[in-house]
């Protein structure tokens, strides 16, 4: 009788404390068993494989070798000696120095370009955007030509003028700087196809408030609306390009090899070459090291900047 | 502080012609409100008078001037969107000083950086920091110069919106639906601050929406815009009394106007449903329209009678829905607080005095009606 009487009063006030708490695991443990997969994935594709290139720079390693030994930093410090290295930098830092602005400011241009035009859009859209869509690969073999000192177009052009024609890729004061240019030529159509997406994003609002505010002529406009307006792509592009840039690697292996003399030697080259013709894949991997800690730098400028200055909302 | 004249405005878009003429007189310091349906032309006729769209034809002056090609700038016009348009990178304070900086700053002023070696720019923006306070001041939101918009309520960037307009003292403001992304409270605070402004500037102000009620309650005039053409301009009590079409009767007054079905007798005496009104017209027999307002029909006795199909009870007034045989929408009638409601589902019998009826013939025109002699009434009643 007393069971009875008292279980009513009880009964719900043990499910109130326990029900939650068994279900706050319960949730806990659904939703870590339904990451798993991704998380698996992840440790086995991405985190795997850059602690063991990690791993990998700290001994030395060498392709096929049965066995490898613990080097610690030899490796770096024989990087730090290497000049082949100090130059595989410096031309990679000059290419995304050259290849960034120009690649962004020219596809801005062009982006701004189609934008105000009325006719041809996408006939100019489709056009720019081909380098894109082709292989780095085949396209520098059309490069090759073109930049050919005998017979190429480019010095035909210039003959034409003219003017005298230059070996662009046997010269080493040319040959990086023609990289650049195939380059841009490359990343322009990428670049102006998110610019124009960000100029399509502009509500069109805002132009007729600018245009009543006073702010009559096109570099106002694009001062005042279009550029603030376009921060969150610009960023974006920037920051794109940039990667990109310190990845160059089809172009430099297929028209130059890193030559001449070392002249267009640039970072994933060099760590192509150290790693897969002579073998080394201990101080490959700290090349790639070095390359990635270029990358996450710039992915933390970004992830700073855009949490700060480029979103206005 | 400006006249502003429209006349023969036409506008095509893509083969559609959106604008049919418009000829359009707006005194100095006068309050017009554009009201139409959407689709009608307002907001673009609004567009070309700011000079943001060109019209195909017809001719824009302010004070006598004719302003057509010449830039939304120069116009000294400002106007308000109904998306605010503020920047959303600048702060309130540099959204309102945008017009004065466009203005006093020369385009090498304004240049980044280099605009700083210029001695005087420091004394010119000094003078804009004065003027975008006294406006912050009077719109009271000197606490939020430092926010961006994004960080605002929608009310208070309609403020700034409104700030950025009036700081340069222009000679005619431009209302292209301002209040339309307000929730409907703010919207009804913001119609009298708006209307208080207007008090204030003693300045030409064209309010273009699509809000009747709006357009009742703030302005001087109001024109009724319906496919491409001013059907009616008028003070708002004359458009909604005195409506010369039936679109303009439809559109202007909420609840809508009830529409009888009537016919013109051949002895020019008028009747809705079968009964008659003792009005007789002018207008050539034939069907026709009549047009009773809400607040003008009579509960509780009278030769018309339906069923109440709906009350929509407002605290202040209700609105009972009577359906009739003889009328596709059920009649609205409105009722004060104080008086009974009748139960849904009962029948009741409701009537109209003849000074109450707006007749339109087929066409919609409206058809102008007298009270029928009395003598003649009586004829009628005494020959059967």
């Amino acid at each position: 009788m007393v069971d009875l009487t008292a279980s009513p009063s009880t009964i719900p006030d043990s499910r109130a404390t326990t029900a939650p708490k068994s279900q706050r695991v319960g949730r806990g443990g659904a939703a870590l068993a339904m990451s798993t997969p991704a998380i698996v994935l992840m440790l086995l594709m991405l985190i795997g494989p850059l602690c063991a290139v990690i791993a990998l720079s700290f001994t030395d390693y060498q392709l096929g070798a049965p066995s490898l030994a613990w080097i610690g930093l030899a490796n770096y410090q024989e990087m730090l000696d290497d000049r082949v290295f100090w130059i595989a930098l410096t031309n990679t830092v000059v290419y995304v120095a050259i290849v960034v602005p120009l690649a962004v400011a020219l596809g801005l241009g062009v982006a701004l370009l189609i934008e105000s035009g009325s006719s041809l859009r996408s006939w100019y859209r489709t056009i720019y955007f081909l380098p894109v869509m082709a292989t780095l690969i085949a396209m520098s073999i059309v490069w090759e030509f073109m930049l050919h000192p005998q017979f190429g177009l480019i010095n035909a052009l210039l003959a034409s003028m003219g003017l005298e024609g230059y070996s662009w890729l046997q010269d080493r004061r040319t040959a990086l700087y023609a990289l650049c240019a195939i380059g841009i030529w490359q990343a322009l159509g990428f670049n102006m196809v998110l610019f124009l997406a960000g100029l399509m994003s502009i509500p069109r609002h805002l132009y007729d408030a600018a245009e009543v505010d006073g702010a009559a002529s096109s570099w106002d406009k694009f001062r005042l609306v279009t550029w603030p307006m376009l921060g969150p792509t610009t960023l974006f592009v920037v920051v794109i390009t940039s990667i990109r840039g310190f990845q160059v690697f089809d172009t430099v292996h297929v028209l130059t090899k890193g030559g001449p003399s070392k002249s267009t030697e640039v970072l994933i080259h060099r760590m192509y070459v150290e790693g897969f013709e002579f073998f080394r894949s201990g101080y490959g991997a700290a090349l790639t090291v070095v390359f990635l800690a270029f990358v996450l730098l710039l992915t933390l400028i970004k992830a700073q900047l855009a949490s700060r200055r480029v979103h206005y909302t | 502080m400006a006249k502003i004249e429209l006349s023969g405005i036409r506008k095509t878009f893509e083969g559609n012609e959106i604008l049919k003429g418009i000829d359009l007189a707006i005194d100095d310091g006068e309050f017009i409100a554009l009201i139409g349906p959407s689709g009608c032309g307002k907001s673009t006729l609004l567009r070309i008078i700011a000079g943001l769209e060109t019209q195909d034809s017809g001719h824009v002056r302010i004070d006598g001037a004719a302003v057509d090609g010449i830039r939304p700038s120069a116009r000294n016009l400002a106007m308000v969107f109904q998306s605010y348009a503020l920047y959303p990178h600048l702060s309130v304070y540099d959204n309102i000083a945008v017009p004065l900086r466009m203005r006093r700053l020369s385009a090498l002023q304004r240049f980044p950086l280099l605009g700083q070696l210029f001695p005087e720019r420091h004394r010119i923006e000094r003078s804009i920091r004065d003027d975008v306070e006294r406006v912050a001041a009077q719109l009271e939101i000197t606490p939020l110069l430092k926010r961006k918009p994004g960080q605002l309520s929608g009310g208070q960037r309609q403020r700034v919106a409104v700030g950025r307009s009036i700081v340069r003292e222009p000679v005619g403001f431009l209302f292209d639906e301002p209040l339309s992304n307000l929730d409907a409270k703010l919207r009804v605070h913001m119609r009298a601050e708006i209307a208080q402004l207007h008090r204030q500037m003693q300045s030409t102000f064209i309010y273009v929406t699509h809000d009747q009620a709006e357009a009742m309650t703030m302005s001087s005039r109001i024109a009724v815009m319906i496919e491409g053409r001013i059907v009616q301009i008028g003070t708002p009590a004359d458009v909604y009394e005195n409506p010369r079409d039936l679109r303009v009767a439809e559109f202007v007054g909420s609840p809508k106007i009830n529409l009888l079905p009537g016919a013109i007798g051949s002895d020019g005496t008028l009747a809705a449903i079968g009964q008659m009104l003792g009005l007789a017209t002018s207008a050539p027999a034939g069907r026709c329209s009549i047009g009773v307002r809400p607040e003008r029909i009579r509960l509780g006795d009278g030769s018309f009678a339906g069923d109440v199909v709906h009350i929509e009870n407002l605290g202040a007034e209700a609105f009972i829905h009577i359906r009739h045989d003889g009328i596709p929408l059920p009649v609205v009638v409105r009722v004060d607080h104080d008086r009974p409601l009748p139960a849904i589902g009962s029948r009741v019998a409701f009537s109209f005095m003849p000074d109450a009826v707006r007749a339109f013939d087929a066409q919609g025109r409206r058809i102008d009606t007298r009270l029928q002699a009395r003598r003649e009434q009586l004829l009628e009643v005494a020959l059967g």
